[in-house]
């Protein structure tokens, strides 16, 4: 046990003392996700919107107000009819059209509430939902302006109907940024272990290693443990940079969906390991789990293209990608607010990968270098 | 020092043989090497040196015959063996991103030394070896003699029997290597047994006795005095060029 705990504690020597290993550690996963997901997400700023208003009454004229003092719409195009707003998002002039029935102004006055419709071009989704969340929210605020103005009486309420054009389902929303997160963790957490046996033997240390009485589980479990520790933080962070910066929601448990990110994360350390008990050098081990990580998990997951659609043997061989569970528990877990009951399966692969990859790793290591 | 007064050999073969597959790396040597012994294991590379070493620091199995290093079956006790040799390569095996004493430190708690043993042993190592100074330093800033010596000390660290030697001095200059072999005959005035590879022939001349390995075969075991008497020769270059020009598996 003492052997062990020096052991760990030289690995944090060795992770501390080269900035490199932190860089990769932190810096690439804060990059990447802010990179990834801010790309696909667009940030808003003057999007075009269509204005169709049939009321031309004063609420409807200080909503638009609201709308494009904002910053984040601009005003491109005031359409007469819906076939004007069509034809606007068919030629991809605006992203947006707010349309005012007629009778908004009046029915604000005197029933207390009325309905503002949303219809946003949902051909890019993050896009689409964001400028729906973000119109929502400035007409909220103008509802609530509006309220003190009648006291006594229950607040106007103005009733955003959202529409989304071209991909009502939304069927491959949310998918980026869960597929990112999985990429992203197992990258960073394969390739660092991976390096780090293989530097032991250009050294000449694991030789060392190997002749003493320290056994071979221990050096295994030793050089997981500190990546582990440094991984579930990296895994926070990401985590945070989904909820807040990305707005992913989270809505299943917490608990639960940082548990499952552990088990992830022991799935890419043990296949690291695998990977740098093979290679004989540090750049061989960065190849290895460049060319068999990155590219098997950005085409295979489910990341980039549907499963469903795979021919059939390309379909057999993304059961073997871990990041493809990870990512439908990710999904399951924070956009459908599914809980174990639903997603022990793909809990179960996970586990049954780290403890095969561990064998595996284990019974590699003793060949190789013995 | 001479194997026929000794007491109990430290390290003893018997027709020790590996095969790989159809390849007979090391063929039915036999030795026995006495406590304080310097052992000299000579070769030209693959004629099997290596295996051998290997299979004597409980790495790999034999496949046939016998052999026990410090009082341990090798076939048997390979992890009991492993407590009781300390082991030293080519390369020097120091965490060069890790200072004089943290390496030492971990060196220790690999072999399972008591916290307050290894701060003692460390105070002792870095007095012998005048790194006072260094204790704080990152090994990869020493020069190159130091870590040799710092590499060897450590390897003695544990109070083992045996200690193996793989081409310790590969790429030091002679005045160092002359230094090395002082702490080598130090170890060995204390009663520590020196297994030790090596292609430098004037090394061979320091050692008590030396083997010299041919194809898997020790075809010369003898002191230095002795081989060269034996083939007729002035020096050692000439006892082991006359053994190896005859290899097969010479690579």
């Amino acid at each position: 046990m003492k052997a062990f705990l020096m052991f760990v504690r030289k690995e944090f020597y060795h992770i501390f003392r080269d900035p490199r290993t932190l860089l990769v550690l932190f810096g690439m996963p804060v990059a990447l996700v802010t990179l990834f997901g801010f790309a696909l997400t667009n940030e808003i700023k003057n999007a075009d919107v269509a204005v169709l208003d049939y009321d031309k009454g004063v609420h409807a004229r200080q909503v638009q107000n609201r709308l494009f003092s904002s910053g984040y719409f601009g005003l491109r195009d005031y359409a007469r009819s819906y076939p004007d707003v069509s034809a606007a998002f068919r030629r991809g002039q605006v992203k947006l059209a707010v349309v005012f029935p007629a009778g908004f102004s009046q029915d604000l006055d005197h029933l207390g509430h009325a309905q503002v419709q949303l219809v946003a071009d949902a051909s890019d989704q993050n896009t689409a939902i964001s400028l729906v969340n973000y119109a929502t929210a400035i007409i909220r605020s103008y509802e609530q302006e509006a309220a003190p103005r009648r006291s006594g009486a229950p607040g106007p309420r103005v009733e955003a109907v959202s529409r989304l054009y071209f991909n009502p389902g939304l069927k491959a929303a949310y998918t980026f940024v869960p597929g990112t997160m999985a990429l992203i963790l197992l990258l960073v957490s394969a390739m660092l272990t991976s390096i780090t046996i293989a530097r032991e033997k250009e050294t000449g240390t694991m030789e060392v290693l190997l002749v003493s009485p320290m056994r071979q589980l221990p050096i295994i479990i030793g050089k997981i443990l500190p990546y582990f520790l440094l991984s579930f933080i990296n895994g926070l962070i990401i985590l945070a940079l989904g909820v807040w910066a990305l707005h992913i929601p989270e809505r299943g448990s917490l608990p639960l969906l940082i548990a499952e990110t552990l088990l992830y994360i022991l799935v890419a350390l043990t296949l690291g390991v695998l990977i740098s008990t093979r290679a004989a050098s540090q750049q061989t081990a960065m190849l290895i789990s460049m060319l068999a990580l990155l590219l098997p998990t950005l085409i295979l997951s489910g990341f980039l293209f549907p499963i469903e659609s795979m021919p059939l043997p390309l379909q057999t061989i993304s059961r073997l990608i871990p990041a493809r569970y990870f990512i439908v528990i990710l999904k399951g877990i924070m956009i459908k607010g599914l809980g174990l009951r639903e997603l022990w399966r793909e809990t179960a692969v996970l586990l049954g990968m780290a403890g095969g990859l561990l064998l595996l790793a284990l019974g590699s290591l003793k060949n190789r270098l013995a | 020092m001479s194997t026929t007064t000794a007491p109990e050999p430290v390290i003893r073969c018997e027709k020790l043989t590996k095969r790989f597959g159809a390849f007979t790396a090391v063929d039915a040597i036999s030795f026995a090497v006495a406590p304080g012994e310097i052992f000299g294991f000579l070769g030209a590379n693959g004629a099997g040196k290596t295996t051998a070493m290997r299979m004597l620091c409980g790495l790999l199995g034999p496949t046939e015959g016998r052999a026990s290093v410090a009082g341990f079956d090798v076939f048997t006790q390979p992890e009991r063996i492993k407590q009781h040799i300390g082991y030293m390569s080519q390369k020097f095996s120091l965490y060069e991103d890790l200072t004089v004493a943290e390496n030492i430190r971990f060196y220790g708690g690999v072999y399972g030394l008591a916290t307050a043993a290894i701060r003692g042993k460390t105070d002792a190592l870095l007095q012998r070896l005048g790194l006072q100074g260094e204790r704080n330093t990152l090994v990869g800033s020493l020069p190159l003699g130091w870590k040799q010596k710092l590499a060897f000390s450590v390897a003695l660290l544990h109070d083992p029997a045996v200690v193996f030697l793989d081409e310790p001095t590969g790429g030091v200059d002679p005045i160092t290597r002359r230094q090395f072999w002082d702490l080598i005959y130090e170890a060995a005035a204390r009663g520590v047994t020196l297994f030790i590879t090596t292609h430098y022939m004037d090394e061979a001349e320091y050692c008590d006795r030396v083997s010299i390995m041919v194809d898997g075969k020790i075809e010369a075991l003898d002191t230095p005095a002795g081989l060269k008497q034996q083939f007729g020769v002035d020096t050692m270059d000439e006892v082991f060029l006359h053994l190896a020009r005859g290899a097969k598996n010479a690579e």
